[in-house]
């Protein structure tokens, strides 16, 4: 198991409930992908937020990635909608 | 010599003129600079406010890396990117682009790749607050803006 800082926000944010928490990851998460559906077992609130699992952005340690990105050795996954700023 | 690349997210207004004099101060080589001013507009009036969200620490770490893009690809030599975060109401500034080159092509094609990547890159999310009192939606991204940022990589 590693231990990993989860920062939502926007809609995800708001739809988990909470815009940031450290989680235990099992070994079998691998990728952004695997995080995202390993966190949809978690309860309705992440189902919500990752209802459209396909427009949910990534980053890792505050760069963008892909979501068949691996996460080992992530200090810090961000997961937010499309962004919105300017 | 490093063109300066100044960027800053922060709560508080910016001042256009102050921002475009310390990018000049002290420099005669510059021939060109072009700015961009994002203000929050009413919506025809039914908008009272937007809410701007951000990703601390990768915000500004997002415009950093677009600005030395932008920097490097038209041979900048200066840019300043300034984004507010907070509540704006309508008539406010949200964003600053301010790009110098020697030549006013430059300028202009910096501050557009800055903006184009920004938009689509640097995380922000706004959230609508209406005249009625009602908080309303996320403002949801834009196939347009997709478009804008494709365009620079695509190939002539």
């Amino acid at each position: 198991m590693s231990t990993v800082n989860l920062v939502y926000f926007s809609w995800v944010r708001e739809r988990i409930g909470k815009g940031e928490e450290m989680l235990d990851l099992p070994a079998d998460v691998v990728t952004v992908a695997d995080l995202i559906a390993h966190l949809k077992t978690r309860g309705e609130e992440y189902e919500a937020a990752f209802e459209h699992q396909n427009v949910i952005r990534a980053a890792i340690n505050q760069e963008h990635v892909d979501h068949a990105e691996p996460i080992a050795g992530a200090r810090e996954i961000a997961l937010f909608p499309p962004m919105t700023g300017g | 010599m490093n063109a300066p690349v100044i960027v800053r997210v922060q709560r508080e207004d910016f001042d256009l003129d102050a921002e475009v004099s310390a990018l000049r101060r002290e420099r005669s080589d510059i021939g060109a600079v072009v700015t961009f001013s994002g203000l929050c507009r009413d919506e025809a009036g039914a908008l009272s406010a937007l809410e701007l969200e951000h990703y601390p620490g990768m915000a500004e770490a997002e415009i950093e890396r677009i600005c030395h893009e932008a920097v490097e690809r038209f041979g900048l030599q200066a840019a300043t990117a300034i984004h507010r975060f907070g509540k704006i109401t309508p008539g406010e500034n949200i964003v600053l682009v301010i790009a110098a080159s020697p030549h006013r092509q430059a300028a202009f094609d910096g501050a557009n790749f800055i903006m184009d990547f920004l938009k689509t890159s640097a995380p922000f999310w706004k959230k609508e607050h209406h005249v009625d009192g009602s908080i309303g939606e996320w403002v949801s991204a834009k196939d347009a803006d997709d478009a804008a940022r494709d365009r620079w990589t695509r190939k002539p």
